[in-house]
């Protein structure tokens, strides 16, 4: 693996780590690093670093659902176009074209059940070109971004061995 | 006096790694550096087969040799390393790789016999070989060689007499590995001294920058050398208990005759986990490696920080610093102040004195506060 493949492959498992420690393991000085933090950053390969929360464990409301959608293309109008439209939603959490019996599947977040609904029928359902919406509401989350919610798993091996 | 142990058991005293464990024990606040084995679990899939293989009530025993599946699979991974084992004569499954060199010393040492072992090394060999009534002859490695051996170690230890050798690398405790012209000329050495070798390469999938050369690919050698390794490790299946052992049919079949006697057949369920991870984890192995290959940078870079030698160890999971002076102490103390475990090297033979074992098999998270308190005690001293 190149250093810039492993940076990702780091980045990827914890984002959070500090430059220094990023060298460390990568075998490079903390220059480098940051020199391939801004490539990556400006060829747009790494598009942000998020934690990856777990709502259930604070006091806010927070609800997600997933939506599939069917759209009707006609001469003037792709996928392209109407992506960019939905995408402009903040809350549109995210956007992907999929295979299968729809077209595009997305995630919505709201602090309610209704604030959710509202915004799927007021929003995007009026859109021309959507023919469909089917809204699935989030009713736990088990895993998340590789991190799995109930793995509390502590360390049981002997504390030395040989 | 009843049930008295004959003398060769109670010749053998017990090992030093007891003590730290007994210590360590005593505190619930330890980050542990002194872990003999991987920190992740085994992967998913191979789990699950084994689930699935008891639900399907599939636990009688299998062949002595081990499932035919499992013996192809074996054969067809070991190619990686330049190794050709017919499956059905030339391999054999064992309970760990463990059994496998308990049943390669007990099958080819004869009463007197001298078996050279390079030190410092993996506890078990000396007992072992004891155990099989040889006479064991340490031969001593150096840091100035990256604990590598050589030819000229072996002279100067008087091995040119000996009937066999113990050679495992990557190494536990040191980390150390051997590029291809080092292990060609101890191979060299073993030809011309007609030493046949037990090769125990349990740590060869976790070789970093470079691969892993076994003494088995060189001429000469296949004959000579019965090759050890298992799924403790690459695969983290360590309490599955599964290893094998591959050489020249003859030799497998002298081996397999102890086998039938005392194991009769490796665990069933865990012969059904190895299938499976032999066929479909082979991406967890990489990235578990991956994942060491980046912890080893990291306190390999750390201990440079804060001034303390270590040679650059390419294998394992291990690190080895020289903590120069007592070791033993030292890791006492460490464990004491700062509630770091580390195992001191005289417990893997005398040329370990003024290391420590330090095990990466650790999350990047424990692994970097057990890094700064280690700095702290060292600074400190």
């Amino acid at each position: 693996m190149d250093t810039k493949r492993e940076l990702l492959s780091l980045l990827s498992t914890d984002a959070r780590e500090s430059t220094e420690d990023i060298a460390r393991q990568l075998g490079v000085d903390a220059e480098r690093v940051e020199e391939l933090l801004d490539e990556l950053e400006a060829e747009g390969t790494v598009r942000g670093y998020q934690a990856v929360v777990d709502w259930d464990n604070t006091d806010d409301q927070h609800v997600a659902a997933f939506v599939e959608l069917n759209v009707e293309l006609d001469r003037e109008t792709g996928y392209e176009e109407i992506a960019e439209r939905i995408a402009r939603f903040s809350e549109v959490e995210s956007l992907r074209l999929v295979s299968g019996d729809y077209d595009f599947a997305i995630e919505v977040t709201g602090d309610s059940m209704q604030d959710v609904s509202k915004f799927i029928s007021n929003q995007i359902a009026p859109i021309p070109e959507i023919t469909q919406t089917v809204t699935h509401f989030i009713m736990e989350t088990y895993k998340e971004a590789g991190i799995d919610f109930g793995d509390r798993d502590g360390d049981d091996r002997l504390s030395v061995s040989p | 006096m009843t049930l008295q142990p004959n003398d060769r058991v109670a010749g053998v005293p017990e090992s030093g790694i007891r003590k730290f464990f007994e210590l360590a024990e005593e505190r619930d606040d330890v980050i542990s550096l002194g872990v003999g084995e991987p920190d992740f679990s085994t992967p998913w899939a191979a789990r699950s087969a084994a689930i699935h293989s008891l639900e399907e009530g599939r636990t009688s025993y299998t062949s002595n040799r081990g499932m035919a599946d499992l013996r192809e699979l074996i054969s067809d991974y070991s190619r990686r390393w330049d190794h050709d084992y017919d499956p059905d004569t030339e391999v054999l499954v064992t309970t760990g790789a463990s059994e496998a060199v308990d049943l390669a010393l007990r099958t080819f040492i004869s009463p007197g016999d001298t078996v050279a072992v390079h030190q410092p090394n993996y506890i078990s060999y000396q007992p072992g070989i004891e155990f099989a009534g040889g006479e064991p002859l340490g031969v001593p490695t150096r840091a100035a060689d990256d604990f590598a051996l050589t030819p000229e170690a072996l002279r100067a230890a008087g091995a040119k007499e000996a009937d066999l050798l113990v050679l495992c690398y990557p190494n536990n405790p040191t980390g150390a590995v051997m590029d291809a012209s080092e292990v060609r000329a101890v191979a060299d050495f073993c030809v011309d001294n007609d030493i046949d070798v037990i090769a125990d390469e349990i740590y060869a999938a976790l070789t970093y920058d470079g691969d892993h050369t076994s003494i088995a690919s060189m001429p000469g050698m296949r004959e000579r050398t019965i090759v050890i390794n298992g799924f403790s490790k690459a695969y983290a299946m360590t309490g599955l208990r599964l290893g094998y052992a591959l050489g020249p049919a003859a030799a497998i079949k002298s081996m397999n005759r102890v086998h039938q006697y005392t194991m009769l057949s490796a665990p069933t369920t865990a012969q059904f986990a190895a299938i499976e991870a032999l066929r479909s984890c082979e991406d967890a192995v990489t990235e578990m490696t991956a994942e060491y290959n980046r912890r080893r940078r990291f306190v390999l870079s750390r201990f440079e920080e804060m001034g303390l030698d270590c040679f650059t160890s390419r294998g394992a999971f291990y690190a080895f610093p020289e903590c120069g002076g007592d070791d033993e102490a030292f890791a006492e103390e460490l464990l004491e102040d700062q509630g770091v475990a580390v195992v001191p090297g005289s417990v893997f033979g005398e040329s370990g004195e003024g290391h420590l074992r330090v095990s990466y098999a650790t999350g990047m998270r424990e692994l970097k506060i057990a890094m700064n308190r280690l700095e702290d005690f060292y600074r400190s001293r």
